[in-house]
């Protein structure tokens, strides 16, 4: 079999020679590299100190058996993603679907046979690149606590109903300025500006879920819950617009265009979770308050003001921060009138 | 009778390879006589556990070279002991003789 494949880290663990070396040198001619082990405890050592794809683990062995080295692993943060295939003979059934329900990823009988164990070895490591790549992914959209939670939790496609605050922002009048400049002028100012607002975004709690072109939707407290969500949001617009100032000083310094933007929040319930499929998923979020704050931020064009933030958003908003009211506005696609504030930039220097 | 069933083992043979044959029997006989001792001894100290294991060794190791019989008979003493039970008889005896041949057979198969 010449099917393409990239070799892994394995370790074998079993009390019996045979099998350590049947199992080896299966793998090994495969173009893995294979460590063995002779029993739970070294073999939980060696895990401990180096790093592994994927673990084969006999269940009867002496010192720790292959369930006890599995609910290590389970326990322990490093080692929980480890996929696990237990190998055992054909009359331990009960204890594999034991091991199985567990956490195990696979399993494999004993004697065994090499093709079998090359596809289920394959296929683990396969998988568990996916799951890098999805962790490295999900690291870059988000803070280490956001990813750590989802993580945690699992990258289940399941919705749920979560209150959060949703923010918009968006460049304003960026065609005009992309066609006055040099296009990879316009895609490294983009860079800088993401990279700002990502970190005003992250450092409050807030994770980037979508990026279109020159606008971002970010969302705060899912997929981890904040009590005070509302007001993360908005300090965070501020710090946006803070950064945004040092960067349109810069960008003045060096004769090019400065940025202006606009954002605007909305808090409530909404939709939340994984959408698409299990290969390439991204969090987001639907619902009312969405399309609610994207039509606020589109309105701080229309009244020329930075920040704007519905009236959910601003009755948890502690007095530190500044706002005026500015009445009821009637939104395209809504039946009602919803009161609508802006926040005072200069408030985060109170 | 042969003690080694010769699909199992040629198949074994083809899987791993006829140049590593070789250093797998003699594996098998290096750790066999082991497993056997340890259940002597656990016997003796009426070491249920420990008897079960080297059974269950013995079982998994003589189902891959296809000793089929040595294999239901190490089989035999894993559940006896399973189930707490090591009033074996002579069954001991009559697992070290079967693995006796298995040996003698596996020595002349290395090549």
């Amino acid at each position: 079999m010449t099917s393409t494949h990239e070799p892994g880290r394995l370790l074998v663990v079993d009390d019996n020679k045979v099998n350590r070396i049947l199992l080896s040198r299966g793998l090994e001619q495969y173009g893995h590299i294979v460590e063995t082990a002779e029993n739970g405890k070294q073999a939980l050592e060696m895990l401990k100190r180096g790093e592994y794809d994927l673990v084969l683990l006999d269940i009867e062995m002496p010192e720790m058996n292959g369930y006890q080295v599995l609910e290590a692993c389970l326990q322990d943060a490093e080692l929980r993603d480890l996929p696990i295939i237990m190998t055992s003979s054909l009359d331990e059934l009960d204890s594999v679907v034991k091991c199985i329900e567990l956490g195990a990823e696979d399993y494999l009988n004993k004697p065994v046979n090499y093709v079998l164990l090359r596809a289920r070895v394959n296929a683990s490591l396969e998988k568990k690149r996916l799951r890098d790549e999805q962790r490295k992914l999900i690291r870059t959209f988000t803070t280490k606590e956001v990813a750590d939670e989802l993580l945690k939790t699992g990258f289940s496609l399941r919705g749920n109903f979560v209150n959060a605050s949703v923010m918009f922002a968006d460049i304003r009048s960026f065609t005009a300025l992309a066609e006055s400049q040099p296009p990879d002028e316009i895609i490294e100012m983009l860079n800088d500006y993401y990279a700002l607002m990502f970190d005003a975004i992250t450092s409050h709690g807030g994770s980037v879920n979508q990026m279109m072109g020159d606008g971002l939707m970010a969302i705060f407290g899912a997929p981890v819950y904040y009590e005070d969500h509302s007001e993360r949001a908005v300090r965070a617009a501020l710090e946006m617009l803070e950064l945004l100032d040092g960067f349109n000083q810069s960008q003045v310094a060096q004769n090019k265009s400065q940025i202006k933007i606009g954002i605007g929040v909305a808090s409530g319930q909404v939709i939340a979770g994984f959408t698409g499929t299990q290969h390439r998923a991204m969090y987001t979020c639907i619902g009312d308050t969405v399309n609610l704050a994207a039509r606020i931020e589109d309105y701080t064009k229309s009244i020329d003001q930075s920040i704007l933030i519905d009236s959910y958003t601003y009755k948890d908003l502690p007095d530190s921060i500044k706002t005026q009211p500015l009445g009821p506005v009637v939104f395209k696609g809504k039946s009602v009138s919803i009161d609508v504030y802006s926040v005072e930039t200069d408030s985060h220097k109170a | 009778m042969p003690e080694i069933d010769k699909a199992t083992f040629d198949e074994l043979k083809q899987m791993s390879g006829a140049d590593f044959i070789g250093e797998l029997i003699d594996a098998f006989l290096d750790d066999a006589p082991n497993m056997i001792q340890n259940m002597q001894t656990a016997l003796s100290a009426k070491d249920v556990e420990s008897f079960r294991r080297n059974a269950h060794s013995l079982k998994s190791n003589a189902n891959t070279f296809g000793a089929t019989r040595l294999g239901v008979l190490a089989k035999e003493l894993e559940f006896m002991a399973k189930e707490n039970n090591l009033d074996i008889g002579n069954r001991l005896e009559v697992v070290k003789d079967a693995y006796d041949k298995v040996a003698e057979e596996l020595k002349g198969m290395r090549s």
